[in-house]
């Protein structure tokens, strides 16, 4: 029973990824037949393929609408911002030159999977910063750090506010 | 309307360049991934914003699909990049590339 959920939930969001992807290209309703049927089939094909994988460790609650939400607000306001600062600080580098690398080690306290991959990702799409390794039982990351300032860094000095927002998000 | 897709394509086209030349004047793998994929991914997300806004500004069907395929882009585009990212990193790491000129390295320590 179980199963089927897990099936049938992985169906219905690969299945609307795909009606988004093909939005205005038919005259059955928005969509037409062959997109339908078509994307059905695809969607199937990646639920039975995907669903042990997605909802392990509890992925259900990142189906609760708030955290979408959430995470919105996240992506466009605080990660955006440390986003751009360390773009033009990468920017500024590239032209001088002036690199201090290094890998440093810190623990932000995340438990879960998918809040351990938020925070990653976060991390490595902010430049300047690059997650090398997450240890899976103590919760350790290992951070390429362009510019180290602190041999062992709290978690706010290297990657800001985003330890607190994924805990918010995705725990 | 025009302005800010000339404006968007003009910061993406700069973030792009500027991977570019990181490419060739970082020292090593590591830093080179900060430089490449980073310009690149802030680049392409004006590049993509540039044909949201124009999908935008045009209206009708055809301009709300572009919209909405853009965005899906841009969404894929931030699951994909740090994943990309990270495992070649990583992958590089255990191949036992040492980080150039690095102040300290933990996870040689952990090891």
């Amino acid at each position: 029973m179980r199963r089927v959920a897990e099936i049938a939930a992985t169906f219905a969001l690969a299945f609307l990824v795909y009606l988004l992807l093909t939005l205005p290209s038919g005259t059955f309703g928005l969509w037409s037949a062959e997109e339908l049927l078509a994307g059905a089939v695809i969607a199937l094909l990646a639920a039975l393929a995907s669903h042990r994988l997605l909802w392990e460790q509890g992925g259900w609650r990142l189906l609760n609408p708030w955290r979408w939400v959430v995470f919105l607000v996240y992506l466009v306001g605080p990660f955006f911002l440390a986003m751009a600062k360390a773009n033009l600080d990468v920017a500024y580098r590239v032209i001088t030159g002036r690199i201090n690398p290094g890998i440093v080690r810190f623990n932000p306290g995340l438990k879960t999977d998918a809040g351990r991959t938020l925070l990653a990702n976060s991390i490595t799409l902010t430049p300047g910063t690059l997650t090398l390794e997450v240890d899976e039982e103590t919760g350790d990351f290992y951070v390429h750090w362009i510019n180290v300032r602190n041999v062992d860094p709290a978690p706010e000095e290297v990657c800001g506010p985003f330890p607190r927002w994924a805990k918010v998000v995705a725990e | 309307m025009n302005v800010l897709i000339y404006v968007f394509l003009g910061i993406g086209a700069i973030f792009n360049g500027l991977g570019a030349v990181a490419l060739l004047r970082f020292p090593d793998v590591y830093t080179r991934i900060h430089g490449a994929t980073k310009c690149t991914t802030f680049g392409s997300i004006f590049s993509i914003l540039a044909v949201a806004v124009y999908g935008a500004a045009r209206g009708g069907g055809d301009g709300v699909g572009m919209v909405i395929r853009a965005l899906l882009a841009l969404v894929f585009l931030l699951l994909t990049n740090p994943t990309g990212s990270h495992a070649l990193a990583r992958a590089a790491h255990r191949a036992g590339i040492k980080p150039f000129r690095a102040v300290v390295d933990r996870l040689e320590e952990h090891r």
